[in-house]
């Protein structure tokens, strides 16, 4: 399985039950391969898909049909916490609102994946200020996220999708909350982490500027992929 | 090893509502406050009657002579001189008894210098202070020579020491009863209150022939006013109660048909209804106290199910980044026992407080037993995981992304 892409995902399908009426369906057959180190910008209108395709990409959600194989392995017969293991082992997640922890430092917050996967104290203190180093932030260390501004706390958030070293990092609109100049560092940061680590990144975001970042394009209509491919100028 | 590291989680979201938690904890510290109270006031009133029985002594029986009718009209417990100081020495002789003392009483007046005091005056013999269990502050007791010859001696209770002597020894010196001189050959410790609220300090001892033959005189000679007999056990105070009845029948040549010519009072049965009152009286009070835990407790399950609702993005956060259910599960149980566990502790020592109080300040006798505090204390930490895990388990099995979702 060495020669396995990162990501495979083979008729995918995912649909939603509504309490008392009929299944409403959000990804029809999707299929697509991933391979490790690349970059893509997932795109589509609202409700097309993207974020519910991401959220299983993520192991957050699990799809109703079809195959998701991370590194080769299906994941659909893992139990919870299979699943909270490959998160925490393979997978750093970057959200549109940051999702840090409030009145959490953000050493603290950097720290977290390595409390669930059970690094010693000083250990995840050291790891944590380096990776906060890392993404250009190293002075904040003490800082809480209320006290820094919306692109520092979009970094302490990619710092902490580093921290277990993961194969794989997931952002869903990571410049929503962000002006364009922001945005731009922030791109520039995912771009440097898949260029010099070869990290695999794929960001779902609906502004064409973000996506021209990524080397590929995956655009989702209604639950389906219309286009894959270069990304256009 | 991430065990270890789950209590800081559950202290730090402890810490960043601090109001809300020291509320929580509230709850806890007054239900455990209370049980520890409670049952302390309870403890303390069983060990106030416990004490009140040992200091009356235990397994007694008190006999006294039957009722006279005069005219028609029956006097009562004790007015028909029946009872015998033969009656006494038979009795002694019963297996089931271990003591058994004859005794004249009456009130007298006593005197000392410019002191004098009424109490009341037992004739006795040297049995009646070992049959009530009573030791000698000073001094010697009645003694059998005392008895034989109806030497003026006599043995001062407490009460009667400090009215005629104060802080004086009286031990020597020779006190007037009704007029005649006796000299304190020893001053009886002190018994405090009986049950039925009489001082039983304020008393004076003199020999039983003394007592007779020149204070009180007897309407009948022989008789005495009535006999203490101890039972060698409490398991054998009704197989006693039969023997006296039988040994007395016969001697007084009582018929099948006739009814008994004397009482027996058996003074344990006072006692262990005091007893069984003492013990309902804690369980009640441990039963109320019990109550405001258990509310203490629902409030600790209404705060845990606020704060996951509160929390569930920041459980989204942490599930997505690698904590397993069982992760949460601990944080959230180990957050409801934190603050069950300092709740209870603080409240153990409000409960302490609490008694040092009551005793200091209503004079009642508490007594704070380490099994009272360890039965707290584990209650509430019981408490604690029995209404923490219905909201740490919700919390453990949200969905991720639903989690993630939640505004």
């Amino acid at each position: 399985m060495a020669d396995a892409p990162l990501i495979r995902v083979e008729r995918l399908c995912k649909q939603y039950q509504v309490p008392g009426g009929q299944p409403v369906p959000v990804l029809h057959d999707v299929d697509l391969e991933i391979g490790a180190g690349e970059l893509v910008a997932i795109m589509g209108p609202s409700g097309s898909g993207k974020s519910t395709f991401m959220n299983i990409l993520g192991c957050l959600d699990t799809p109703t049909a079809g195959h998701y194989r991370l590194q080769g392995r299906d994941v659909a017969g893992l139990s919870a916490d299979e699943l909270a293991a490959l998160r925490n082992r393979l997978i750093g997640f970057v959200f549109q609102g940051f999702n840090l922890l409030r009145r959490v430092t953000a050493e603290d917050n950097v720290a977290l994946p390595l409390l669930y996967a059970g690094t010693p104290h000083a250990e995840r203190s050291r790891r944590a200020r380096a990776l906060l180093e890392r993404v250009g932030i190293g002075g904040h260390a003490r800082a809480l996220p209320n006290q820094m501004s919306g692109g520092q706390q979009q970094r302490v958030a990619i710092a902490r999708a580093l921290a277990c070293e993961p194969a794989l990092i997931l952002a869903d609109e990571p410049t929503g909350n962000l002006d364009t100049h922001t945005s731009g560092e922030i791109m520039d940061l995912f771009t440097q982490l898949n260029r010099e680590q070869g990290l695999t990144v794929v960001i779902v975001t609906h502004e064409a500027d973000v996506a021209r970042y990524a080397r590929r394009l995956v655009r989702f209509v209604d639950g389906r992929v219309v286009y894959d491919g270069e990304v256009p100028a | 090893m991430k065990l270890v590291a789950l209590p800081g989680e559950a202290w730090r979201a402890m810490a960043l509502n601090g109001l809300r938690t020291g509320l929580t904890m509230l709850g806890m510290v007054i239900g455990v406050g209370a049980v520890v109270l409670m049952l302390a006031v309870g403890d303390g009133a069983r060990h106030t009657v416990n004490e009140q029985i040992r200091a009356m002594g235990s397994n007694l029986f008190m006999i006294l002579s039957g009722a006279s009718t005069s005219s028609g009209v029956r006097m009562g417990s004790g007015t028909k001189p029946t009872i015998t100081i033969a009656d006494a020495e038979a009795l002694a002789k019963l297996p089931s008894l271990d003591g058994v003392a004859p005794v004249q009483s009456q009130t007298a007046q006593l005197a000392y210098g410019a002191s004098n005091w009424s109490a009341q005056v037992y004739g006795v013999t040297p049995e009646f202070l070992r049959v009530r269990d009573w030791a000698l502050e000073a001094g010697q007791g009645i003694s059998d020579t005392d008895v034989r010859s109806a030497a003026r001696a006599v043995v001062l209770g407490q009460v009667v020491k400090k009215e005629l002597f104060g802080v004086d020894d009286p031990v020597g010196q020779t006190v007037r009863i009704k007029n005649l001189p006796f000299t304190v050959v020893g001053v009886a410790v002190g018994k405090g209150q009986s049950l039925s609220g009489r001082d039983q300090d304020d008393v004076a001892f003199v020999p039983l022939t003394t007592a007779q033959s020149k204070l009180f005189g007897v309407p009948f000679p022989g008789t005495v006013g009535f006999i203490m007999a101890r039972a060698k056990s409490s398991e054998l105070m009704d197989e006693a109660e039969a023997e006296i009845r039988q040994a007395l029948r016969q001697r007084h040549r009582l018929a099948e048909r006739d009814s008994d010519d004397f009482t027996v009072r058996n003074l344990s049965s006072t006692a262990e209804t005091a007893a069984t009152t003492a013990r309902i009286l804690t369980v009640m009070l441990g039963t109320i106290a019990s109550i405001s835990l258990v509310v203490g407790g629902i409030g600790i399950m209404n705060i845990m199910l606020v704060s996951v609702t509160e929390r569930t993005r920041e459980i989204g956060v942490r599930m997505a980044v690698g904590a397993r259910r069982r992760d949460i599960l601990l944080q959230f149980l180990l957050e409801a026992v934190l603050i069950c566990g300092i709740g209870g502790t603080v409240g153990v020592l409000v409960g302490i407080g609490g008694a040092w109080l009551v005793s200091d300040l209503a004079g009642m006798t508490v007594v704070v037993s380490g099994t009272a505090i360890l039965l707290a204390f584990a209650f509430s930490a019981a408490t604690g995981i029995f209404f923490g895990y219905y909201p740490a388990h919700k919390a453990a099995q949200l969905q991720p992304v639903e989690a993630l979702r939640y505004e």
